[in-house]
């Protein structure tokens, strides 16, 4: 089932939450909404829930208007960032809730209901707390208790609240991997709010990045990540360091020195930001052929799978920068020690034309 | 030692202030209670239950119950929905509900039952209405039933709203996304949760609705045997110098009292449980 918003405005108070948004979910897609928070990422997934009403615009399910029916004729699988569970009833009862308010008509009988709930016990990997209440249980348990629930009622979309937000890191990259392997079995069409971009890139097939109630870029992983259309998706996923400069014939002027830049063309000379991401500085213990910036090591961190290392250039600008451990084994630099930077490529540049 | 840290008092401090708060308690609640007990029965069994066997004293025991019976399932279904509109959405007009809830708190239970008796009293304001179609409600029943709800408002509302407000909307929302009707959420998920709340709220109007004096007193008559309740009936009975009378029925409010305050006790431990 595909869900699609149309044109979609929603206010609360003065705050305008969602903006003339447009989106489709294809059927079967696990689609990340990733945003700062107050980017109307939650809203737009209440709304598509029926949780919420939105002031104009409209919300499909396939090709039908969804405006009309409740949340609870919706058909969607909800999951809360803080669980919420139902804290009087056991793990059992939670899960068969939605089964047992069904009308009597087609309702389960009561042999088919406990083992949907067992089977769905099974798939979350937590059969033996069938009896204990929601706070017996840690938060990781807690929350693929509650997408056992979710799923209790064959949700034809599921819908997840920033569903690892409150969860240790351990658990989180555990349970996102989990999502994702649950996902290319199930294929139910989901989506999913978050403000982790690391959760965002692992999991999602498709990524729409969410800024003041507007869609800044939507695509895969790799394109926003690699190709980001401004400065705000840059910035959003990942680190990077920008740079004030003056294009000139090819090369970057950055504080008195002229820098090689790959693939950037020039017409006539101007100012403009350079935003480069971690891996893209290229290190060296010896002024290169070409020119590069003369720096000094202030910090590194070699410490996991990449060396990080924090430089700042003679006129001041600081660079963050990530090598491989191969690399730092060949450049064997240590802290106060001076290295020339230059550039393996760029991010995103930013053209100033009209500022002299 | 293990207790010990820079907050704790000294020792002598924290026995003095301890013999302090149980002697107050000791002279102020105990013995008074005490007393009542020793007073009831200072003339024997015979006559203590000679007073409770006395017609009056039944009809006045009848009265209070009658009275409480009315009164605490109207509270307990305003209280519901007044902390469930405060607690649960926003709207116009919220700080005035909040505050109309708590008036009754802050005025005078005879002002209460003087407003009652302006407004449908002979000289009242909807008097000669009623009077003209013969519905009786001042010096009656039904006034003493508006009176104690008056003084009772506040009650139920009062304990459910700060255990609403903790637990927010997000399970009724989990069971609305389930599927369950807005009937079914709330018969499901809502009342469950608040269940001890709302035992609370009820133990505590109905403590309140029984030993009403003052609201009552205004709207009631004082009626023998038709319009008296169990704190007015101790009262006459005391005026015409039947103490150890008076004592009985008063026992009988006093057991309540410590009936009130075990059951209490009991649903406060519940509620800290729910609460983890």
């Amino acid at each position: 089932m595909s869900i699609e918003v149309k044109n979609i405005y929603k206010k609360f108070g003065n705050f305008q939450a969602l903006e003339n948004l447009s989106l489709k979910v294809e059927t079967g897609e696990l689609l990340a909404l990733l945003g700062p928070s107050g980017s109307g990422k939650t809203t737009l997934l209440r709304l598509v829930a029926g949780l919420d009403f939105l002031d104009q615009g409209q919300v499909l399910f396939g090709d039908k208007d969804a405006q009309d029916k409740k949340a609870s004729e919706r058909g969607v699988g909800f999951v809360f960032q803080h669980y919420a569970l139902f804290r009087h009833m056991t793990v059992f009862d939670n899960i068969a809730f939605g089964m047992n308010v069904q009308p009597r008509k087609v309702r389960p009988s009561r042999h088919e209901i406990h083992s949907k709930v067992m089977e769905l016990l099974k798939l979350v990997q937590l059969e033996w707390l069938a009896d204990r209440y929601p706070w017996q249980l840690s938060g990781g348990q807690r929350q693929r208790i509650a997408l056992a629930r979710a799923l209790a009622v064959r949700p034809r979309v599921l819908l997840l609240d920033e569903p690892f937000g409150s969860l240790d890191a351990q658990v989180r990259k555990e349970l996102r991997m989990w999502l994702r392997r649950f996902h290319d079995e199930s294929h139910i069409t989901t989506l999913f709010v978050t403000h982790d971009q690391e959760e965002a890139l692992e999991v999602a097939d498709r990524i729409v990045v969410m800024n003041q109630g507007r869609i800044e870029q939507v695509g895969t992983p790799e394109d926003v990540y690699h190709s980001p259309v401004n400065a705000f998706v840059l910035n959003f996923l990942g680190n990077v360091n920008f740079f004030h400069c003056r294009l000139e014939e090819g090369k970057a002027i950055i504080g008195g020195t002229a820098l090689d830049v790959p693939g950037l063309d020039v017409d006539k000379p101007h100012p403009a930001k350079l935003y480069v991401r971690p891996n893209q500085f290229k290190i060296t213990r010896y002024a290169p052929k070409g020119s590069a910036l003369k720096a000094l090591v202030e910090y590194v961190n070699p410490a996991g799978t990449i060396v990080k290392i924090n430089m700042k250039t003679e006129t001041g600008e600081r660079i963050y920068a990530e090598i491989s451990q191969d690399e730092y084994k060949n450049l064997k630099i240590v802290k106060l020690e001076q290295v020339y930077v230059s550039l393996k490529d760029v991010t995103y540049s930013e053209h100033l034309h009209n500022i002299p | 030692m293990s207790q010990l840290n820079a907050r704790t008092e000294p020792r002598f401090v924290r026995y003095f202030l301890i013999t302090i708060a149980l002697a107050f308690f000791a002279l102020f609640l105990v013995l008074p209670l005490v007393c009542v007990f020793h007073n009831a029965l200072s003339k024997g069994w015979v006559v203590y239950f000679d007073a409770l066997k006395h017609p009056d004293a039944i009809a006045a025991m009848r009265m209070t119950l009658m009275t409480a019976l009315v009164v605490v399932p109207m509270n307990l279904v305003f209280g519901v929905a007044a902390a469930w509109a405060i607690s649960k959405f926003d709207f116009r007009g919220k700080g005035l509900l909040l505050s109309l809830i708590d008036l009754p708190l802050s005025v005078s239970p005879v002002i209460a039952g003087l407003i009652f008796i302006l407004l449908f009293g002979a000289q009242g304001f909807l008097g000669p209405w009623l009077i003209a179609h013969n519905i009786r409600i001042v010096f009656a029943w039904p006034a003493i039933v508006l009176a104690t709800l008056f003084v009772t408002v506040p009650m139920v509302a009062r304990e459910l709203i700060p255990i609403m407000k903790s637990q927010g909307t997000e399970e009724e929302e989990a069971a609305l996304t389930l599927g369950a009707s807005a009937w079914k959420t709330f018969w499901l998920v809502s009342v469950p949760n608040l269940r001890w709340g709302i035992l609370y709220g009820v133990i505590l109007c109905n403590a309140r609705a029984m030993g009403e004096f003052g609201a009552v007193s205004v709207v009631s008559g004082h009626i023998r045997g038709l319009t008296n309740t169990m704190p007015l009936h101790v009262e006459i009975l005391y005026n015409e110098y039947q103490s150890a009378a008076a004592f009985a029925v008063a026992s009988l409010l006093a057991m309540l009292a410590i009936v009130t305050l075990i059951a209490k006790s009991i649903v406060e431990a519940h509620i800290r449980q729910g609460q983890k």
